[in-house]
Order: structure tokens, then C-alpha cells, then sequence
């Protein structure tokens, strides 16, 4: 039995992850396995425990307006850890502006707010989809 | 999966979180791994940890990996947590209470979910474990939420069992699971700043002289051979009793009592041949366990959904009971397994 295991971090120093709980319980709901890591984790936390954790997806929560500084600073850990094929999600508060810059960037998709948590559960699907063949 | 064995014996860290996706998937050609593997196990101390939630575990599990980390020991934590039975997903929080730990390359902590699947827990379970320990890391810490048997059969697995409780957890004696105290070498009374510990370490020291067989084993030390009910298993009468230890987690406290414990425990274990006698067990009960799920699996590959239906209609109806269709079914099996 496989399941599609994702990780969901909060980078920086907000403290607001109620955005983060509730996308944790909506992806367990999907029958995900969700390894939420709590609040002010650091790019290099992140990219170990994607890398302890075996993820098929990292999911970022920001909210304190610092994405355009620690995306980057996350795909490269990630990247120099061996983690190129896991896929990079970024949900918040982030400007229309900066949505192609992070695409730019290797993140896979950008969820702001009044996403319908339906179309991220569907856009993983479809990454893992994608990745299988 | 077999290329994943030299780079993991080497300490590479991704080779060891490929291999343990691996096991929990049960992919074809990890076996071909574990069994390269299988030699190379044996050095880690393996701890296990459960109690109800919310009564610190991974707290506890936190501060003992400083503790061994401080002693320049390398840490694995494998943290096991309930899978939805509705939705087959699981949140698998214990990262959030080991934060302190992450950025440390002597530790390496795995979350895993239960998943449900019947038996198959127990397998991931110690073949996570295997993998861990054939990696070199010096303790394993098994943590799991005491719930029932399949969290007695994850913590079966390690050599040391700590069993956590804390104060105010509802009624005391309820609290306590006479199936999980047993199973205890050490009692770990958390949260022990809270009102009402002493009554929850009294009401654990109770239920231990009463109820844990290593006491039972005093009562003959104490009262001689003509009021023992069991046959004495051996000539010397030294025992176990687990210690029933307080500590507050988030402050550190009573840490150090509690690796002294562990220590103390691993030294009796270690002394005679207890620790041989123990593995035994352990081995003994795992072939049991796999014999048993390779059975099952075997014959539910050649039975037919329709046999099933048809045997399941016939036991609802009264005209079959159920242990005469066991039979029929098991009968079905030898004939395709000796075709």
C-alpha cells in the first residue's frame, strides 16, 4: 500500500498557521500522509526533513510577505540534498506579481487565498499522476 | 533497491529515507535489500516508548535524544501515528515537539503512519528498525500511542519499553491498561509539576505490585517456596522491577534519571544470558508472525472471491459453522499449494 506523503512547513517567522493546519487536515482527508513540522523552520529544516521523511511534496506556508527571500533559499537546499523531483507548493498571502518569479523559481504552484482546498488535493494528484509515468 | 544498501551502510541519509519508504510500501525488491542488511544489524539499543496521548511522548523522546546526543551517541526516532480509518490519511505532528533537534546530523527522525493494514505494522515496524540500526545509528527510539495490541506488538520489538503516564489523566486505576503496564520495564510519570502525580505514581506502583510478573517473582523471593503458585523459572532469584520515575519533559527534569534507568535496565538485560534468552523471544514471535501473514496472504491469492462469498452466505445462513469453513477454506489452499 503506498500513500502520497507531503510536507507542510512554515519558513520565516510568522506565527499565524491556522492556513497550515487547515490545509494538513484537508490533504489527511484526501488520504494523504501529512508530516506538519510547526511554525518557524528554517530552509535547511525543511530540506532535511523533507529528505528524513521521504516526501513526494513540500508544501510552504507564508504569510509574512518574505516568500521572494526564502523560496529560493529552499529549492536550493532541497536541490543540493537530492531532492530536485520533490515538488515545491506555496500558499499565502503572495502578490499576483510575484507568482511567475516563483514559478521561476521551481515552485510547482502557488495557492492564494480562497483557494478551494479541493484544487490542491487535485493539483498534487495530478504532480503524482505525472511523475508516475 | 538492492543499489540503496552500500550508500546506506556509508551514512548516506537519502538512500536510508528511500529504504524506509521502501519497507512501508512493501515495494517489490526491498526484501533482496533487508536481507543484505539482515548481517549488519545488532548494534543499536532499542527503546521503545508508548502511553495515551498527550502525555508527552515526543517531549520525552526529545529530551532523551539530547541526553544521548550530549553523550555523542547518534539518535534514530521512528514516530508511529494512527491513520484515519475513514480516509486512509494521518497528520503526523511528533516534528513539531522535536524541533530543538532538527539541524543535528546525528539525528534522524521518520514519521509512520499505521495505515491498518491487518499485521502488516509489526513487519514495517522492525524492518524500519532493522534499517535504522544497520545504519549505524547507536539507540533507536520507537515511539506510538498506546491505544492496543498493535502498539504492544510495535514496542515488543525493542529491548528496553518505557511506558508514560501523566497526572489528571481521568480516573487512575481506568487510566492505566493492565496490558500496557506489563509490558513496562520503565515507568515514566510526566508532566510531574502537575497536581495530582503523587496519586498517579502511587496508584502505578500499586498496580505493578500487584499485577507485574517480576513482583510475582518477589513474592516468592519474600515469602519461600510453599506459597508460590508458579514453578520458579530459575535458580537465582534477582528480577526486574520497573522503576516508577517522575519527570517534566519541557524542563529537562528527571532526564537523567530516566537514561540511568534505561542504563540500569540494559545492564540487567545484558548480564547471564537474559539478552540471549530475550531474542529468542523476539525472533521467535516475529517468524510466527510472518508465518502467519504469509499463510493468509497465500491462501487469499488462490481462493476465489466467489468461494469466499459462497462459504460466507453458507455460515450466515446456519447451514455451515463457522470452524467447518475454516476448514473447507484451509482444505482449498493445500490442494492449490500441492498442485
Amino acid at each position: 500500500m503506498t500513500a502520497i506523503r507531503v510536507l507542510i512547513a512554515k519558513p520565516g517567522l510568522d506565527g499565524h498557521d491556522r492556513g497550515a493546519k487547515v490545509i494538513a487536515r484537508a490533504l489527511r482527508d484526501a488520504g494523504m500522509e501529512v508530516i506538519y513540522t510547526g511554525l518557524r523552520q528554517t530552509p535547511e529544516m525543511i530540506a532535511e526533513a523533507a529528505l528524513q521523511e521521504d516526501v513526494d511534496v513540500v508544501g510552504l506556508s507564508i504569510l509574512s510577505g518574505a516568500h521572494m527571500a526564502l523560496v529560493p533559499r529552499i529549492r536550493q537546499e532541497m536541490d543540493s540534498s537530492g531532492l530536485q523531483d520533490v515538488a515545491l507548493l506555496v500558499g499565502g498571502i503572495i502578490p499576483d506579481d510575484d507568482v511567475n518569479a516563483l514559478h521561476d523559481m521551481g515552485v510547482s504552484a502557488v495557492f492564494g487565498p480562497g483557494t478551494s482546498t479541493e484544487d490542491i488535493v487535485i493539483h498534487i494528484r495530478k504532480l503524482m499522476d505525472a511523475r508516475q509515468t | 533497491m538492492i543499489e540503496l544498501v552500500e550508500p546506506l551502510r556509508a551514512g548516506d541519509r537519502r538512500a536510508l529515507a528511500r529504504l524506509l519508504t521502501a519497507v512501508e510500501n512493501e515495494r517489490e525488491g526491498v526484501q533482496a535489500a533487508l536481507t543484505a542488511l539482515y548481517p549488519h544489524t545488532g548494534h543499536a539499543w532499542v527503546i521503545g516508548l508508548t502511553g495515551a496521548p498527550g502525555t508527552g511522548k515526543s517531549s520525552l523522546v526529545t529530551e532523551l535524544a539530547k541526553a544521548y546526543r550530549a553523550q555523542g551517541e547518534t539518535v534514530a526516532i521512528l514516530a508511529v501515528d494512527p491513520t484515519s480509518p475513514f480516509t486512509g490519511g494521518a497528520i503526523l505532528g511528533d516534528r513539531i515537539r522535536m524541533r530543538e533537534l532538527s539541524g543535528d546530523k546525528g539525528v534522524f527522525i521518520r514519521s509512520m503512519a499505521t495505515r491498518g493494514s491487518l499485521g502488516g505494522l509489526a513487519r514495517a515496524t522492525r524492518d524500519s528498525i532493522r534499517l535504522l540500526d544497520a545504519a549505524g545509528f547507536d539507540r533507536v527510539m520507537v515511539e506510538t500511542v498506546g491505544a492496543g495490541q498493535s502498539e504492544v506488538d510495535i514496542v515488543r520489538a525493542a529491548y528496553t519499553t518505557i511506558v508514560i503516564e501523566a497526572p489528571g489523566l481521568g480516573d487512575d486505576v481506568q487510566a492505566i491498561k493492565a496490558g500496557i503496564l506489563e509490558i513496562a520495564d520503565v515507568l515514566v510519570v510526566n508532566k510531574a509539576d502537575r497536581p495530582g502525580v503523587d496519586s498517579t505514581v502511587r496508584a502505578l506502583r500499586n498496580m505493578l505490585e500487584l499485577g507485574h510478573p517480576a513482583s510475582r517473582e518477589q513474592m516468592v523471593a519474600h515469602h519461600g517456596k510453599t506459597m508460590i503458585a508458579q514453578e520458579p523459572t530459575s535458580s537465582n532469584h534477582d528480577f526486574w522491577l520497573p522503576p516508577v520515575l517522575r519527570t517534566v519533559a519541557t524542563e529537562g527534569e528527571g532526564i537523567g534519571e530516566l537514561v540511568a534507568a534505561i542504563e540500569a535496565h540494559r545492564h540487567y538485560l545484558t548480564q547471564a544470558d537474559r539478552m540471549h534468552l530475550l531474542e529468542q523471544q523476539h525472533v521467535e514471535m516475529e517468524l510466527v508472525d510472518r508465518v502467519r501473514d504469509e499463510l493468509v496472504k497465500q491462501l487469499f491469492a488462490v481462493l476465489p472471491a466467489e468461494t469466499l462469498r459462497d462459504v460466507v452466505n453458507q455460515v450466515q445462513s446456519r447451514s455451515l459453522d463457522p470452524q467447518t469453513a475454516v476448514n473447507q477454506l484451509l482444505a482449498f489452499q493445500q490442494v492449490n499449494v500441492a498442485k
